[in-house]
């Protein structure tokens, strides 16, 4: 027997302009299951990733999540407390750029331990014991515990937001671009980290990127977008060695090789 | 009545009938909802910012001809802040003012709640610089407001989280925040949380006010205060080695006060009227 999907998108449409945005986007996403959503700049791949994570709300169309309890939850028809509630407690968003996903003000310990407390846990000796394993989880320097943020490298912010999204052991995490902006060799330890923690969590992971080897390492399956709608869908390696589309063999042929 | 006239030219307790029926308005809003900030329309007093105008403007809104009128500054009678402002209503009330805590019917105060126990039928006004208990992390009040509708108050964790994990303790000694009857985090102004006890429970209505930022908050009497804490750091008001070098009181909130310019100094209580009172008891008995 199949499993039942996750999450459950039909024709969503969020449209600025004409083709500003993105358009009739439907796709089924099941437990475990690493999404890539690729497309050039101004795709609409951000948009469609804030749409899923309700946190914009779509002119048109539904998206349905199944939470923990099995329960099919239509999630524009949710309070807003009832969908905080799941962004802290069912989903993690890691952003492009930590600064927007991290709390800059407190200490590292302390971002890591927000939702924990956010979810009713008062005990310092557990929040603390919980920070320091999520910390050498990510690979960060434990006695780093109580520095602020603004004091770690790029890539240390980058694996703090995903400690800090990944604490209260999500079943869905939204990415957008988590390796933007970082040289090539932290951004490879980050991909190896994050493929290890979505195999070991048993993750449903929806990834935006605009970068073709980021989804062929994580993504079992692609959605590529142009323009504001869905040019082509498939597994990735089909995707990626046989592309069908016109503009999805320009995009994998544009890709440098050193 | 034993009240004399209001001074010349101004209305009974400055503030026009408009302005005080648009305060009493907030307040009843407030009382309603406690621990919620209800936004008002934050007159100009005549004196600046940060003196206590959000104080006075609940007071001048509240007060009656039958009133008897406590002012303290830091649990104070006799700091300049507490003596200007005391008469200042006198002037323009004419209603009677007392030192004696058990005495009045109004106390309005900055930094302390009085050491003697409050009764009911008194109203406790406090003057408050900063109302919002998330604005430390929060900056924005729409993202604040939001929070505290959706009851999203995590944050306020992280501030006692990094104060224990910076000085092994919950150092923070004042403006320490409270949840108000189980729903709305509260900062109840700038009292140390030796006094945070107090406000559990207290017979006595209790009316914030905050000129600058133009908010009410209340808590009604009988009301449960509970201070945030962790599990195993729980909450602790401050202690002292030493007692009151005037009336030897062990249980009372100390100032220290330096005595000379070789470094020796002493603690007394920070309220006077308190303080006053034990000494009259104890030469009563000597």
């Amino acid at each position: 027997m199949m499993t039942e999907p996750l999450l459950q998108v039909k024709e969503i449409t969020k449209l600025y302009a004409a083709n500003k945005g993105c358009a009739n986007v439907s796709f089924d996403l099941y437990p475990g299951e690493v999404l890539g959503i690729v497309g050039e700049s101004g795709s609409g791949k951000s948009t469609l990733l804030s749409c899923l994570s309700a946190r914009l709300a779509p002119d048109s169309g539904t998206i349905q999540y199944r939470n923990r309890a099995g329960e099919m939850l239509d999630l524009y028809g949710l309070s807003e407390s009832r969908q905080r509630q799941l962004q802290r407690t069912e989903w993690g968003i890691v952003h492009q750029h930590a600064r927007d996903g991290l709390r800059m003000g407190v200490s590292g310990g302390a971002n890591i331990g927000e939702r924990l407390m956010a979810t009713g846990e008062r005990h310092y000796g557990n929040l603390r014991a919980t920070a320091e394993q999520w910390m050498s989880d990510v690979e960060l320097d434990t006695d780093r515990i109580d520095d602020k943020p603004t004091t770690y490298s790029g890539g240390m912010q980058q694996r703090l937001q995903i400690a800090r999204n990944l604490v209260t052991h999500p079943r869905l995490v939204f990415m957008d671009e988590p390796t933007g902006g970082l040289d090539v060799s932290v951004q490879a330890r980050l991909l190896d980290l994050l493929r290890r923690l979505v195999t070991e969590l048993n993750l449903a992971v929806v990834i935006v990127t605009h970068d073709l080897a980021v989804a062929r390492l994580l993504a079992q399956r692609l959605i590529v977008m142009r323009r504001g709608e869905v040019v082509e869908t498939g597994l990735t390696d089909q995707v990626l060695d046989d592309p069908q589309h016109a503009y999805t063999q320009l995009l994998v042929s544009s890709v440098l090789t050193p | 009545m034993t009240s004399s006239p209001v001074r010349a030219g101004y209305n009974f307790a400055y503030l026009d009938e408009q302005t005080k029926r648009m305060i009493r308005r907030a307040l009843l809003k407030a009382v309603a909802i406690p621990g919620y900030q209800v936004p008002f329309g934050g007159r100009e007093m005549p004196m600046p910012y940060g003196w206590g105008t959000g104080g006075m403007q609940v007071t001048a809104a509240v007060i009656g001809h039958d009133d008897c009128l406590k002012v303290i500054d830091q649990g104070a009678d006799d700091t300049t802040n507490a003596v200007s402002i005391r008469s200042f209503f006198r002037d323009l009330t004419g209603v009677d003012t007392t030192e004696e805590t058990e005495a009045a019917t109004l106390i309005q105060t900055r930094h302390r709640i009085p050491e003697k126990p409050l009764h009911e039928g008194q109203i406790l006004i406090y003057q408050v610089p900063i109302p919002e208990p998330l604005r430390f992390i929060e900056p924005s009040e729409v993202e604040t407001r939001k929070m505290h509708a959706l009851e999203d108050y995590g944050v306020m964790h992280i501030k006692l989280y990094e104060d224990i994990a910076q000085f092994g303790h919950i150092a923070t000694a004042y403006a320490y925040p409270v949840q108000v009857n189980g729903r709305y985090v509260m900062d109840p102004s700038p009292i140390p949380k030796f006094d945070n006890p107090k406000m559990d429970n207290s017979p006595a209505l209790q009316l914030f006010g905050a000129g600058r930022e133009k908010r009410i908050y209340a808590i009604p009497p009988y009301t449960e205060v509970r201070s945030l804490d962790f599990e195993d750091h729980p909450f602790e008001v401050q202690r002292w080695e030493a007692s009151c070098a005037i009336c030897g009181s062990e249980s009372s909130f100390l100032d220290e006060v330096v005595m000379d310019d070789q470094g020796n100094h002493e603690f007394i209580c920070s309220d006077t009227d308190y303080c006053r009172t034990r000494l009259a008891q104890q030469e009563e008995r000597a």
